[in-house]
């Protein structure tokens, strides 16, 4: 079953969510000098192709794999898991009234309500701490996966709830990343009639 | 007669040189025992100006040459053509008004530039420069060389990229890799004898400005993010200062400049003058004296700090922005490397040191560093350097065009590279043939605001229901940043045949046409001198038997002997103003056949004369 593509054969990682970060880089960085492209420039076309090819899926694994998220993602491929993008539009129940106050807020400062600011202050604030919460809850659940026998209904039971977890913190992500902009977009407009001054 | 050969032994391997091409200069540099360092021309000048001038013999000439062909021949002289390099016509209507670039009405996707008469795109004007570093560097090393590091901005795109590549090729260079100036300058100071840190690259040089945050590991560089701008550099500078100068001009003698070609560049000669002694002392005069008139206009390094404290300003935008994608704090940087001609100015040295909390380091000559560090990434690739690597990345995002004109990003900017993603298409319509894929380069998210790269038209697909087609297209970014897409059939595996069209830049078959050109004229240049060298010859032969026919010699010959020897000559001279070498050099040899007894009988005079009065025991 050993498929040059999975980046955890690649690094000789085990399959598991929880990944020691030094240890990626001191591999990926023994990984590197082994198939970068430059160590193959006067070989054979075929084997510079194959340097090329290797190292892409070096780099391409090592970003994956050193970000939890991203990790926690590919994993749940892998493993059967699809993780749709649609489901992230949907409003996880308990923001539902939060999400509906902060859509308030956004459309007021963006017709130039400067009174909206400290609102949409304090809800990034809490947004941000929501995501801290989540990480926690995603490392639990991770342990847990990385406890259970492979393919038993424990270990699906964990993918299911990742799954679950990483969708509503990338709705989370989402308002927090529209939240900045707002604040951002506002405060550059204000910005050449404080010049004036 | 016999030649001797020097054996260098089978494995002697040629080589590899580092190339600095620079907006306004270029270095060539090479690796050797004790370090890098920089290939001098025949008259011992390190630096080859980025100038491209066609002579009056209809050849392109760069470096000093072209140089003093600016002043005197604007309308056949070209500069800071990296500029152009991998953008369209609508890209440079901005710069239009600043450089005196004469750009032909049937410039298409790529840009064509007038010198005199003739039409040349930026890839070919810059494998003039690099032509030009060649031959220097093969004069230096007594030995070909054909394989090259270039160097180019971090923040070029793929089109920009692939550019440089194609002038490379043009210039009869394999380009082994194409590497980032700032990453190669950080190759150059030998920072890995601190073996762990973080350092920044400043990088601010002619036409480009580029900052790249890496961590030192080990003798492993890796970049862990790049941002810039391709079109801000000391140019900017000099423009502004030009602009200025200009008006200063027309109210001193009351005549518009900017019109005269050969007036500007001196002036803009003058302001570059001063501008750079303003980096050592606290005022400088701008200097003209043109036609009988004469301008004189002092500035100190105030005034000058603060008309151009707005280009500095823009350096540093990029810099906060390199920082948060380094998820670093200025604090967390070790040490800054400065690189680039326009760091000499000491309000961008201070805005520097200011921003990161460090002194900056300025040891090595900031205009030769990047060449240094090719050359080091050349010994590199050599295998004659073991213990450094170098892992870049890519600085602008990939992406695809998909429904509404948005953009899908596919492979985010700050990957390393090389870099891939795989992505799946199919058909719209039943029986529908070929699928058409549109590849862009930005970190905007609609199509409008990002960069065209080219267009991928998928063909030949086997004919059925609409979405059942599978084209799986795999987006490689390769270790130059240069995107290479290749494209299968997933359900029966086989290669998918695909055109690519550049939305910037030529086409395979452009660039192939081009060496194909450049060969044909290398044969018209080899005949040439063969027929030159043929005359040179003849004229020898021609002479000596001119001078043999008084020696007492010419009296022994029979008289058919002479007339044969007659007739060989005016053989000869029928074909020396010809154009075929070979059939000068038959007679030649015929002349030679016919005068052999003639030259047998004058040694043996002279012999009999050296003998003469000579006792024989």
């Amino acid at each position: 079953m050993s498929n040059p593509n999975n980046f955890y054969e690649f690094f000789g990682f085990e399959r598991k969510l929880g990944v020691d970060r030094e240890a990626l880089q001191k591999r990926f960085y023994e990984l590197s000098r082994k198939w970068h492209p430059d160590r193959f420039s006067r070989n054979s076309p075929e084997e510079q192709m194959q340097a090329l090819e290797a190292t892409a899926i070096l780099n391409d694994g090592y970003r994956t794999l050193k970000d939890p998220v991203k990790r926690a993602e590919y994993l749940l491929t892998e493993e059967g898991f699809p993780i749709g993008e649609q489901r992230s539009r949907d409003v996880p129940p308990e923001l539902l009234e939060e999400v509906f106050e902060l859509n308030m807020a956004l459309e007021e400062l963006k017709s130039g309500d400067e009174s909206a600011r400290p609102q949409l202050t304090a809800a990034k604030e809490n947004f941000v701490s929501l995501r801290m919460n989540i990480d926690a809850e995603l490392e639990r659940l991770f342990a847990k996966y990385d406890a259970a026998e492979p393919q038993s209904e424990t270990a699906k039971q964990a993918l299911h709830d990742i799954r679950g977890v990483l969708n509503r913190r990338r709705y989370i992500e989402n308002l927090i990343r529209d939240v900045d902009r707002a604040l951002n977009a506002a405060s550059d407009a204000t910005a050449p009639a404080q010049d004036l001054l | 007669m016999g030649t001797f050969q020097i054996d260098f032994g089978e494995n002697r391997k040629s080589k590899i040189v580092g190339i600095d091409l620079g907006t306004t200069n270029s270095l060539v540099a090479v690796m050797e025992l004790t370090g890098p360092e920089i290939i001098e021309d025949s008259e011992g000048r390190k630096i080859v100006p980025s100038i491209v001038s066609l002579s009056s013999e209809g050849q392109l000439v760069a470096g000093e040459t072209a140089r003093e062909l600016l002043l005197t021949n604007p309308e056949r002289t070209v500069y800071s053509v990296k500029r152009l390099m991998g953008r369209g016509v609508s890209d440079v209507e901005d710069e239009m008004k600043l450089f005196p670039f004469r750009i032909a009405d049937d410039s298409e996707s790529v840009i064509k530039l007038k010198l005199g008469d003739r039409t040349f795109t930026p890839p070919e004007i810059s494998a003039a420069v690099l032509r030009q570093l060649k031959d220097n560097a093969e004069a230096g090393l007594g030995a070909p060389v054909t394989e090259a590091v270039i160097t180019v901005p971090a923040y070029f795109n793929d089109a920009q990229r692939q550019a440089t590549k194609d002038a490379g090729r043009l210039a009869g260079l394999q380009v082994l890799r194409l590497v980032n100036e700032p990453t190669a300058a950080s190759l150059a100071y030998g920072l890995d004898k601190r073996q762990d840190g973080i350092i920044a690259v400043y990088d601010f040089g002619g036409g480009t400005f580029d900052i790249s945050i890496l961590r030192l590991h080990e003798g492993i560089f890796e970049v862990l993010a790049t941002n810039g701008d391709t079109h801000l550099g000391g140019d900017d500078i000099d423009n502004l200062l030009l602009r200025i100068a200009l008006e200063d001009v027309q109210s001193e003698w009351k005549q518009d400049l900017s019109r005269d070609s050969e007036g500007v560049q001196r002036l803009r000669r003058a302001v570059i003058q001063a501008k750079e002694e303003l980096s050592f002392v606290p005022e400088a005069k701008i200097e003209l004296d043109y036609r009988d008139m004469r301008y004189r206009r002092a500035i100190d390094r105030q005034l000058f700090d603060r008309l151009i404290a707005p280009v500095v300003e823009r350096t540093l935008e990029p810099c906060r922005a390199c920082l948060i994608d380094a998820k670093l704090t200025p604090e967390q940087i070790d040490e800054v490397v400065m690189v680039g001609g326009s760091t000499r100015i000491p309000l961008v040295r201070t805005a520097v040191e200011r921003l990161f909390k460090a002194k900056p380091h300025t040891e090595l000559n900031p205009d030769e560093v990047v060449a240094l560090g090719a050359a080091v990434q050349a010994g590199i690739l050599a295998g004659d350097v073991e213990d450094k690597l170098l892992l870049d990345v890519t600085p602008l995002s990939l992406g695809i065009e998909t429904m509404g004109g948005v953009v899908s990003k596919l492979i985010h900017r700050n990957s390393t590279i090389p870099a891939s993603a795989t992505e799946s298409f199919t058909t719209a319509v039943d029986g529908q043939r070929n699928v058409l894929i549109h590849v862009l380069q930005g970190e905007r998210e609609l199509v409008k605001d990002c960069r065209s790269l080219a267009r991928f038209d998928f063909r030949d697909i086997q004919p059925m229901a609409a979405g059942f087609a599978r084209i799986e297209v795999r987006f490689l970014i390769d270790a130059n940043g240069i995107l290479n897409v290749t494209a299968r059939d997933a359900r029966t595996g086989k290669e998918q045949s695909v055109e690519v069209k550049p939305s910037y830049g030529l086409t395979e078959e452009q660039v192939e046409a081009m060496i194909r050109e450049s060969f044909d004229k290398a044969e018209e240049d080899m005949r040439e001198r063969q027929v030159r060298e043929a005359r040179v010859e003849a004229d020898n032969v021609l002479t000596a038997t001119e001078k043999a026919q008084k020696n007492e010699a010419w009296a022994t010959l029979e008289p058919e002997e002479q007339a044969a020897i007659e007739a060989a000559k005016r053989d000869l001279q029928s074909v020396y103003r010809g154009n075929d070498h070979a059939a000068i050099n038959g007679r030649i040899e015929a002349l030679n056949q016919a005068t052999m007894r003639l030259a047998e009988n004058m040694m043996n005079t002279a012999v009999r004369g050296a003998l003469k009065g000579t006792k024989i025991e």
